[in-house]
């Protein structure tokens, strides 16, 4: 008995240390050479793997920001400005600063706003109806409301909103990679300046119909009237192609484009309208008190043209 | 009997309107005439708003070598030159015109006397194919002069004559090929001689025992024809799927085209618009459109104007029904869901296809259970279920290993499947993306030369 | 007007669904079950009973509060699941041994994989292996035969592994199950009617059965003849080895099963004589009397490699 267990153990041991030394040579033998900082920077990346920074994942990423020398054209939209300057001042590179961004869905049309003229019936996904044919509603261009970009979003950031038919992004999650803008067949949504509250000022069309074909198919399209164009003081829209556009580099949010806007295709969000008349605000009392107390902090940032940007940012 | 090698399935054939002879539908007020009704380029359009056309003037010319002329099907007046929805709801352009009488344009025989003799060489057929802008009517549309000139060191040996029509419901090669039999031979002895080529097979299957009895008949007095009766199986009438049943040889996996083994395939019903094209001087102007489905009061098959609106048809076959769900552009199989039924009749539309009720919407899809039904339906040799779940899981890099690219998107899988899978759906996606892929491919392979 | 449906083609459907399958596959296996009553009496009834209302249940409740997908009852899978596990049991088995088998098959083999077509190994026999080595008493206690003395409760394959000819069971007894054995494994003859009903439906092809079958009577011939058996001998041994113990159950409903056998045909070739292989080893060498259960199992490992390796024959290519 004794010698059964001794020989067991012996065996077993003997084993071990014939498996551990096979194990040290090919370890040996199949070693990559790779630059230890590369695992740093990974650690420091948030390794969500969403490839919102244009690489295969968090690895393929760190190994880029490792080994180029000019790591300005680099970001991790997820880590966002914090991150990369952490990782560049780990590497001792220049990292540049990027304004934080969030997703904006063009599209306005809403189930009571854009009637349904079929029935889809084929593989719930936007990409195959597009492919298709025009879309459950009139409208060639605007949301088809089956989700790609919610099976896209790695950050639950953006969901179907049942009651309207499109898709909404929680501003808070979303961490602007980009995988709905590209999962997108329609091109609907933008990734756009992220104002502070979650203010936003945004044309909620992409339709490049004609007046008359958007207003057949939908009541919050965009018709390409210009009216917009022409009492934006910042010269940020433009019209083209019948649609127009908001550029968020030079939007300052002063919100006259909304009430100009006839059929209500200018989104505004986190904000309230500016007063249709400014000398009339005949509303009950608690919103117009609202509304003045905005007006009144609307000029601000226009004033303060000069900086706007870092205004924001500190705001 | 013959048939093709691989898979296939037996959907319920439904042919409601074999018996019914072709009718005259009356000539339409107003026709939409898109300038894209053909594989490759659109047309270029010749014509603009107020300008008086006749029947069969060319109104809009090839876009380039792979596109086809097109000809106005009604004489009257230009409306307008403007983008207009087609049946899926997408605003494509097309040329209005709204009629006036009923003028031809010159040198258009339209007796009805049969012109056997030819005596044009290869060459001057295929310019007289060109000129009259035909394409591939079975649905595919692809420009028949492109078809029938055979590239350098290639050579056509045998010409096969697709009178399959496999998909269910549609009759319109049925009776044309019953009624315009004479003029379908003598368009083959025309392509044979456009091609060089001294065998032509007529395949047709075996449902339809009337057709092959009659053009049995016919070719007798022909060198060279013979009249193949094919088992009913579908996908027959797919281009590789028919060669390979006739042939027995098998087309070889995209790029290889049906010459690469020595065959051109040609529809029964654009054969007798060669026909028309070369001995009439007739531009295709007008085809045989089978307006069928269940709840349909009358099926029909009606001789139509390119252009003529779908309700036209509709109400011809006795109104939509009550219970309508679908109407779809083709056959049940291949066919497109319309939404749009204003929109034009065109060259590829070889029958509208109501189906009512229960058939009409999909059943709810459950979970794969691996029965591998898709697999062993599959014509192509391919493996759906698993191409569908790559697709959806975004692996295109297996996609196209697992040779999506062969897909003719014939629908044999998703009709076969018990769980009610939307396969095709999901492969048609993945073959577009691997497709996208490949020519972006191939266009950064060669980018010196394009300068 | 309602509105019109669009969806891309096709726009035909097959009449077939997964349910009408598993009901065809539950018609297939009735006329052995009959039989087994005949022989076994009506405790057969009870045992089915009991191996599908529990399989029913635990589907439907894991499905209801484990999965909360939506319920999947419906498809039959499971009646079919129930009506095999119990077929692989013996008539005299207490009900709670069943039941557990019936949790193994369902909540183990089944539901933790994803259910019905994720699973990568048969349920059914699943949950007998596991019955099997956790009840081996219980498993192997069959009730008698009358008639069949000589064989004192034992199945022919045990009889046979300890020593007893193969002209044990006469071939009529084999058809008709007049053995001992578990509930569905003795008629023959039902189940070979059961194989003709499944392929006229065109539920299976005869691939899997087939390559299975002739497998093991090659098998079985080659290793007689290798070891000296001669004349009758030559064609008895073969035959024995295809009807006694759950050669035709196993090959014609569980080897064939959808989810744990190959999509391709050629594929399904090589399953199949890998399964004739092992059981026939098992059988002649192995320490169990019966290893049709086994060696589907273990070749239900091998179905992803087939399926990743084996493809079907391309159109076009050489």
């Amino acid at each position: 008995m004794n010698a059964v267990l001794l020989y067991t153990i012996l065996t077993l041991c003997v084993l071990g240390v014939l498996a551990a030394v096979i194990l040290y040579f090919v370890a040996q033998k199949f070693r990559v050479e790779e630059d230890p900082r590369i695992d740093e920077v990974e650690k420091m990346l948030p390794g969500a793997n969403c490839g919102g920074c244009g690489f295969a994942g968090c690895r393929a990423m760190a190994d880029a920001l490792v080994k180029n020398d000019d790591i300005s054209s680099l970001s991790c939209p997820v880590g966002g400005n914090s991150t990369m300057k952490a990782v560049a001042t780990y590497l001792g590179k220049a990292a540049a600063e990027k304004e934080p961004q969030t997703a904006t869905v063009r599209c306005g049309g809403t189930c009571d706003k854009r009637p349904r003229t079929n029935e889809y019936n084929g593989a719930k996904s936007c990409a195959v109806a597009a492919s298709l044919y025009v879309g459950e509603t009139g409208c060639a261009f605007g949301c088809l409301g089956f989700g790609d970009c919610e099976v896209a979003c790695a950050f639950d950031a953006i969901h179907v909103d049942p009651a309207t038919g499109l898709p909404a992004v929680d501003p808070d999650k979303c961490t602007a990679c980009g995988a709905c803008v590209k999962a997108c067949p329609k091109n609907i949504i933008e990734l756009r300046k992220k104002w502070p509250k979650d203010r936003a000022v945004y044309v909620g069309c992409v339709s490049k119909d004609k007046g008359a074909v958007v207003m057949k198919a939908c009541k919050a399209g965009c018709i390409g009237c210009g009216k917009c164009e022409k009492v934006c003081q910042f010269g940020a829209i433009t019209v083209e192609n019948n649609l127009a556009y908001i550029d968020p580099q030079k939007c300052k949010l002063c919100r006259k484009c909304v009430n100009e806007c006839p059929t209500g295709a200018i989104k505004l969000v986190n904000m309230e309208p500016l007063p249709k008349e400014p000398k009339a605000p005949a509303a009950p009392a608690a919103p117009a008190a609202d509304t003045a107390a905005k007006t009144d902090a609307k000029p601000k940032p226009a004033a303060k043209k000069a900086t706007p940007t870092k205004k924001t940012a500190t705001e | 009997m013959k048939t093709f090698p691989i898979g296939g399935v037996h959907p319920s054939e439904n042919k409601l309107s074999c018996a019914k002879p072709i009718e005259v539908l009356p000539l339409p007020e107003v026709v939409n005439i898109p300038l894209a009704q053909h594989i490759g380029a659109p047309a270029v359009a010749k014509v603009a708003k107020g300008d008086k056309v006749v029947t069969g003037q060319l109104i809009a010319e090839a876009g380039s070598f792979m596109s086809a002329n097109i000809h106005s099907p009604i004489s009257g007046t230009v409306k307008s030159v403007d983008l207009v929805a087609n049946g899926q709801g997408l605003r494509q352009p097309m040329i209005t015109i709204e009629r006036d009488g009923d003028e031809w344009a010159e040198g258009i025989d339209r007796t009805p006397t049969l012109v056997k003799e030819c005596t044009l060489s290869a060459q001057d057929i295929i310019a007289k194919i060109k000129d009259a802008g035909i394409v591939g009517m079975g649905g595919a549309t692809f420009p028949t002069h492109v078809k029938l000139s055979v590239p350098p060191g290639k050579k056509a040996e045998v010409l096969i004559i697709n009178g399959v029509e496999c998909e269910p419901y549609l009759t319109s090669d049925h009776r044309t090929m019953l009624e315009r039999g004479e003029e379908l031979v003598v368009g083959v002895t025309i392509l044979m001689k456009a091609l060089g080529v001294e065998k032509a097979v007529i395949g047709i299957e075996n449902n339809k025992p009337d057709a092959i009895e009659h053009l049995k008949k016919l070719v007798a007095e022909y060198k060279g024809i013979k009249v193949q009766p094919l088992m009913v199986k579908y996908p027959q009438g797919g281009e590789k799927q028919l060669i390979a049943a006739v042939t027995g040889r098998q087309v070889p996996p995209p790029p290889a085209l049906p010459i690469d083994v020595g065959a051109v395939v040609c529809n029964a019903s654009t054969t007798v618009a060669v026909y028309e094209a070369v001995q009439k001087n007739k531009p295709l102007i007008e085809r045989v459109v089978t307006v069928t489905g269940k709840g349909m009061k009358e099926p029909k098959n009606l001789l139509t104007r390119m252009g003529t609106p779908i309700s036209t048809l509709l109400e011809a076959a006795g109104g939509l029904p009550e219970d309508a769900g679908k109407v779809i552009n083709g056959g049940p199989m291949m066919g497109r869901a319309m939404c749009n039924l204003d929109s034009p009749v065109t060259k590829g539309c070889s029958g509208i296809t109501v189906m009512s009720g229960r058939d009409a919407a999909r059943r709810t899809a459950t979970q794969c259970i691996k029965c591998a039904k898709c697999v062993s339906a599959c014509p192509m040799g391919l493996e759906p279920y698993y191409l569908s779940k790559m697709t959806q899981k975004k692996g295109l890099e297996e996609v196209e290993a697992q040779m999506v690219t062969s897909c003719i998107e014939c629908g044999s899988c998703q009709a076969t499947c018990p769980a009610y899978l939307p396969l095709l759906d999901w492969i048609r996606l993945g073959k577009q993306t691997v497709m996208g892929i490949i020519r972006a491919r191939a266009a950064a392979a060669t980018p010196a030369p394009q300068k | 007007m309602k509105n019109l449906i669009i969806a891309p083609s096709p726009h035909v459907q097959t009449d077939r669904s997964t349910a009408s399958i598993m009901r065809d596959v539950v018609i297939a296996l009735l006329p052995a079950l009959v039989v087994s009553t005949v022989v076994f009496g009506a405790n057969v009834i009870f045992v089915t009973a009991v191996s599908i209302l529990a399989c029913v249940a635990f589907e439907y409740l894991i499905q209801r509060f484990i999965v909360r997908g939506p319920q999947t009852v419906g498809n039959w899978s499971a009646v079919v699941t129930g009506m095999l596990l119990a077929f692989n049991l013996p008539a005299t088995i207490p009900w709670w041994i069943i039941v557990i088998g019936a949790f193994v098959a369902i909540g183990i083999a089944k539901m933790s994989f994803g259910g019905l077509g994720k699973n990568p190994f048969n349920p059914a026999l699943v949950g007998r292996v596991f019955l099997l080595i956790a009840y081996p008493v219980q498993m192997a206690s069959f009730p008698e035969v009358e008639g069949l003395d000589a064989l004192s409760g034992a199945t022919p394959l045990a009889a046979v592994k300890y020593g007893a000819s193969v002209n044990i069971v006469g071939v009529q007894d084999l058809m008709l199950g007049n053995m001992p054995g578990s509930l569905g494994e003795v008629a023959s003859l039902a189940l070979l009617i059961g194989f003709v009903y499944l392929l006229w439906r065109k539920v299976i092809t005869w691939h899997i059965p087939v390559t299975i079958l002739v497998t093991m009577a090659a098998f079985a011939a080659i290793v007689g003849w290798a070891n000296g058996a001669q004349g009758d001998l030559l064609w008895q041994l073969p035959l024995f080895h295809v009807l006694a113990g759950g050669a035709l159950l196993g090959s014609i409903f569980m080897a064939t099963d959808y989810s744990t056998s190959p999509m391709t045909i050629k594929g399904g070739i090589i399953f199949a004589v890998g399964i004739g292989v092992i059981t026939m080893c098992i059988r002649l060498w192995g320490s169990y009397p019966e290893g049709m259960s086994f060696a589907i199992l273990i070749m239900n490992s091998v179905v992803p490699l087939l399926n990743k390796y084996i493809k079907p024959k391309r159109f076009g290519v050489k």
